[in-house]
Parts: structure tokens; C-alpha cells; sequence
């Protein structure tokens, strides 16, 4: 039993990764009406700027308390998320507005991103190689829950900040004039466009949203793991888009608990199967959802 | 003076498929103005033509004197013009407050005191305004999309058959509403299917039949004329009987 629970503590900040991800990934799913399937290489892009800071720059700075990184991981996070909110503002102006303006449809705009995907994680490639990497080396002293069960303090902040970027998210789109006017352009464009509303604008809003919460949840990725020039790709692409459908397409909060459901799973079920067929999860349960409801649990609505 | 809105020999359509042809028509402040017609004229063609929804290919639009033939709707609405689909003319998932503020989502400062004044017109929002746009009735929803329209001050308000899918109850709701928002000095252009209902209410009425001007008349005049009255009206034969199909565009 305490190996379950070990396991869905494990889940729970893998979870919260994807499902920080996935909150970022179904605005612009809500909002710019296509699946973007360049947002995990966003991730990746935004795990890469903070190691640029810490580890190219060398501005790690001294350690922060418990942590396994120092304090020049803020400055590294605050580069990230607007490094990786200019490059995703940068492709809706040369690649997605234009198409929007040909009246390019759902399919033309995905498969433009998953373009735009396959250069990024090449030019990642290129410039800090196919290496894996980490913003710190040694050994951090876990903390005991209870009984055998142990969390790092990265992994609490991890769980921590996910929550809080839930709270802030909130509080964007629903107690902001500017949320409200992306919960309305997700609802209707052509009326909130009728309404005076800049919709053009509530696009690179949500493009500047969707950056931040997915560099912020590459950090938490690299803090997790490691830095892998494939690493958004190649393990979070699907159990972000499994966590987005499972939670109703366009519903941040349903794509939150979509991706902590989607982490647990995938974890506990190692206690039964091998690890190696965990990936093979969020299918299962993307597949269970389109055929049991394919709204999703929470139905698709900001 | 030129009216408020003139629009002058517009041509506009799908893509290379024309269906307004040629069609003028003028609106003044204040004033209520019907354009009727078969189903399939061109009447709401022309209605998002005239709001930028659709392109002008050929005539002119002007709005207040200046020339607007080939602006887009967010510029339209700046310029003073608002537009009410026939559908999806609300945002289901946001509240009725919520509708309304994204109505005023231009206002400089405050909407607080506008919203005041749109909720008074329709106080059946103002019962319960932290309800979702979803949960409304027809008649709620209309309501609330005029509102919605009528946030920024407009000095024309067109509308896309406001009362279609109504009872008869709540589409004198509707039309007395139009007739308190024309008491404020706003011009309403209206594509109405129930067109006794409506033109007994117009200061004019517009004809229009295969997408080109085919009469204008005032509005009581235009229900008399037995021309209009046998093609689109059904005052006359042939009478909706139990062998006989209303004509196309009857109420």
C-alpha cells in the first residue's frame, strides 16, 4: 500500500506538470480553434532559456534553502516565460495569422504547428546538442511524508506552483476584463469581433498565457528530470492532449484535473505492468473518454 | 442633411455568388426601418453586407456622412454601429452581466452606469444577472443580445430578424423594446419575417425581392398596398388555406 501511495505522490507532481501544461494548451485549443501541436516543444524551448541563464550564463547563484537550484533560477524562470511567450507570439504573426487571414481551417493550422514543432526541437539540437542536461548536479535530501513515503522540496514546489498558476489563471479569466473578453472570444469570435472586442489582440493575449504556463511547466519538467532537446515531444505531448480531452477541450481547469488524473495513472499503473508500457496510459484513457464522453468530464467551455 | 446611414446601389454575396444586387436604402436617427422579402432575397445578405460581415462589391455605404463601403465590423462598431445576429448573438457561457460588459467592451471608463441604463429597458435581466447567457429563454436571449448591441451607444442598430422562433407574446415584447430604443434616438434597421408585426411598427419599409429593391413604402402604407400585401403578406389570396402553403416570407 505504501508503495501505491509512494507511486500517486509520484503522479501527483508528474500530474501537475502536464496538467500545467495542459491548462496552457487548451486556451489555445479554446481561443485560436486548433490543436497546437507545437506546445510541448514550447516546453521544451522553455526548459532550454532557463538552463541558458543558469548553466550557459553560469548565474546559477547561491542555493535557495532546501532547493536543488539557486537563485538565479528566477531570473531564468521570469527569461523562460518571456522568452517562450515572444516565440509563440512570433509564429501566430508569421505562420497562424496568416493562415487565419486565408480562412485556413482546424487541420492546416495543427499540421502548420507541428512544423513549427519539428524545426524548434531542431534548432534546440543544434544549439545545446543532443545531450541530456541538469540545472544542478548532487544529491538533494528528500523529505519524509510518511512512513517510506518521501518528497523532494523541488517536487512540493513543483505541486505548490502548479496550484498557484491555477489561482492566478482564474483570476485572470474570470476576474479581468481582459479574461472575460478571451472567454468570450472562445465563445463566439465572429460576435465578440461584432462587439468591438479586438480579438486579434485577445489572440496574442492568450499566446502570451499559454507560453507562460508551459515554459513555467518546462522548468518543472527539467527540475523533475532532465534537459533533453526531445524531451516535451517525446514525453508530454500526448498526456497533455490526453489531459486537455479528458477535461473538455477548452476548459483549463478540466484540463488541470485531466493531467493529474493522466500522472497518477500512468504512475500507479507501474505497480502492475511494466514501466516501460506507462506511456501507453494516457492512450488509454484518451480513447476511453472519446468513446464514454467525448465532451470530456467537465464539459468544453472556459 | 444626408441620413443617418445611406446605403447607395450595394452589390454583395458569397464568394463569386452575388445575392444583393443594386439595393439602396437610408436610415434616419431615430427612425425604425423593416426590410422585408422572400425567404432567400438577400435581406440578411444585406444586412451583414452594410456591418462588414460580408464584402461590398459594388454601391456605397455611408454612416453619418462618412464613407464605410469596406470597413471592417470592429471599425463599424466604433463608428457607431451595432449588429444583432438573427443567432449565436449571445455568449452562452458568460453571464448576463458578463454579455453586457462585452457589449461595452469598448467604453472608455465605467460601464457600470450604461449597464444601469440597458437593464432598465430589459428588466428581465435585471432579475437575476449572474445567470449564464445558456440557461436563458428565447425571449431572455434576444433581449439580452439587443442589450449586448445596445452597450456602446449606437447611433444605428441593425438587426438580423430579432423575433424569429418567438411566441407571439414575447415578440411584442420585442417589438415594444425596439420602439423604446428608437425613443432614444437610435436608428434601427430590421430583417423581419413577421412582417405585419413589424412593419405596423416601422416608420418604412423596404421590399426586397431577388436580392434588389423591389418597393418602398411608410410602414402602415406598405401592410395596405395589395401588391406587397398578396406576395408577402398573405392579406389577400391566396389565403393560407387547407390546400395552400403559406407564400414564401408570410408571417
Amino acid at each position: 500500500m505504501t508503495e501505491i501511495i509512494h507511486l500517486a505522490v509520484i503522479g501527483l507532481i508528474v500530474g501537475s506538470i502536464i496538467g500545467l501544461g495542459a491548462m496552457g494548451l487548451t486556451l489555445t485549443y479554446g481561443i485560436l480553434r486548433f490543436a497546437n501541436f507545437a506546445h510541448a516543444d514550447l516546453m521544451t524551448l522553455g526548459m532550454y532559456l532557463a538552463f541558458f541563464v543558469v548553466g550557459d550564463l553560469g548565474l546559477a547563484g547561491a542555493a535557495i534553502g532546501p532547493f536543488s537550484f539557486g537563485w538565479g533560477m528566477i531570473p531564468a524562470a521570469l527569461f523562460a516565460i518571456a522568452g517562450v511567450a515572444l516565440f509563440a507570439v512570433g509564429s501566430d504573426r508569421v505562420v497562424f495569422r496568416p493562415l487565419r487571414e486565408r480562412g485556413s481551417g482546424f487541420l492546416t493550422l495543427a499540421v502548420a504547428s507541428l512544423g513549427i514543432g519539428i524545426m524548434l526541437r531542431a534548432a534546440i539540437q543544434m544549439i545545446w546538442g543532443p545531450a541530456q542536461r541538469r540545472y544542478t548536479t548532487g544529491i538533494h535530501e528528500a523529505w519524509t511524508l510518511f512512513a517510506d513515503v518521501k518528497i523532494k522540496p523541488d517536487q512540493l514546489l513543483i505541486i505548490a506552483l502548479t496550484a498557484a498558476s491555477a489561482v492566478v489563471l482564474y483570476l485572470l479569466l474570470y476576474r479581468t476584463r481582459l479574461g472575460t473578453a478571451m472567454r468570450a472570444t472562445s465563445d463566439n469570435p465572429q460576435l465578440a469581433e461584432a462587439s468591438g472586442i479586438d480579438t486579434e489582440r485577445i489572440r496574442l493575449a492568450t499566446w502570451v498565457v499559454a507560453g507562460g504556463l508551459i515554459a513555467v511547466a518546462g522548468i518543472m519538467f527539467a527540475l523533475q528530470s532532465q534537459l533533453r532537446f526531445n524531451a516535451g515531444f517525446e514525453f508530454m505531448l500526448l498526456p497533455m492532449f490526453a489531459a486537455v480531452i479528458v477535461g473538455g477541450i477548452g476548459n483549463p481547469w478540466g484540463a488541470l484535473a485531466g493531467g493529474l488524473l493522466v500522472g497518477v495513472s500512468q504512475e500507479v499503473s507501474t505497480e502492475w505492468i511494466d514501466t516501460g508500457f506507462k506511456p501507453a496510459i494516457p492512450f488509454v484513457i484518451l480513447i476511453a473518454t472519446l468513446i464514454v464522453r467525448p465532451r470530456g468530464l467537465f464539459g468544453s467551455t472556459i | 442633411m444626408s441620413a443617418l446611414l445611406e446605403v447607395r446601389g450595394a452589390s454583395s454575396g458569397y464568394g463569386s455568388v452575388t445575392i444583393v444586387h443594386d439595393v439602396s436604402l437610408s436610415l434616419d436617427r431615430g427612425e425604425l426601418v423593416t426590410v422585408i422579402g422572400p425567404n432567400g432575397a438577400g435581406k440578411s445578405t444585406l444586412l451583414k453586407a452594410i456591418f462588414g460581415l460580408l464584402p461590398i462589391t459594388a454601391g456605397s455605404v455611408r454612416l453619418d456622412g462618412s464613407e464605410v463601403t469596406h470597413a471592417a465590423p470592429s471599425r463599424m462598431v466604433g463608428l457607431g454601429m451595432s449588429f444583432v445576429p438573427q443567432t449565436d448573438n449571445v455568449f452562452p457561457s458568460l453571464t448576463i452581466r458578463e454579455n453586457l460588459e462585452m457589449g461595452g467592451y469598448r467604453r472608455r471608463g465605467d460601464v457600470g452606469e450604461r449597464l444601469l441604463e440597458v437593464l432598465s429597458l430589459f428588466p428581465e435581466l435585471k432579475r437575476r444577472p449572474g445567470d449564464t447567457a445558456s440557461k436563458l429563454s428565447g425571449g431572455q436571449r434576444q433581449a439580452l443580445a439587443i442589450g449586448r448591441a445596445l452597450m456602446l451607444d449606437p447611433a444605428v442598430l441593425l438587426l438580423d430578424e430579432p423575433t424569429a422562433a418567438l411566441s407571439p407574446a414575447r415578440r411584442g415584447e420585442i417589438f415594444e423594446r425596439l420602439l423604446a430604443v428608437r425613443a432614444e434616438g437610435v436608428g434601427l434597421l430590421i430583417v423581419e419575417q413577421n412582417a405585419r408585426e413589424a412593419l405596423a411598427i416601422s416608420d418604412r419599409g423596404y421590399l426586397i425581392v431577388d436580392g434588389r429593391n423591389a418597393h418602398e413604402a411608410p410602414g402602415p402604407a406598405m401592410l395596405e398596398n395589395p401588391e406587397v400585401g398578396r406576395m408577402f403578406l398573405g392579406l389577400e389570396e391566396p389565403r393560407y388555406g387547407d390546400d395552400a402553403s403559406p407564400p414564401a416570407g408570410a408571417p
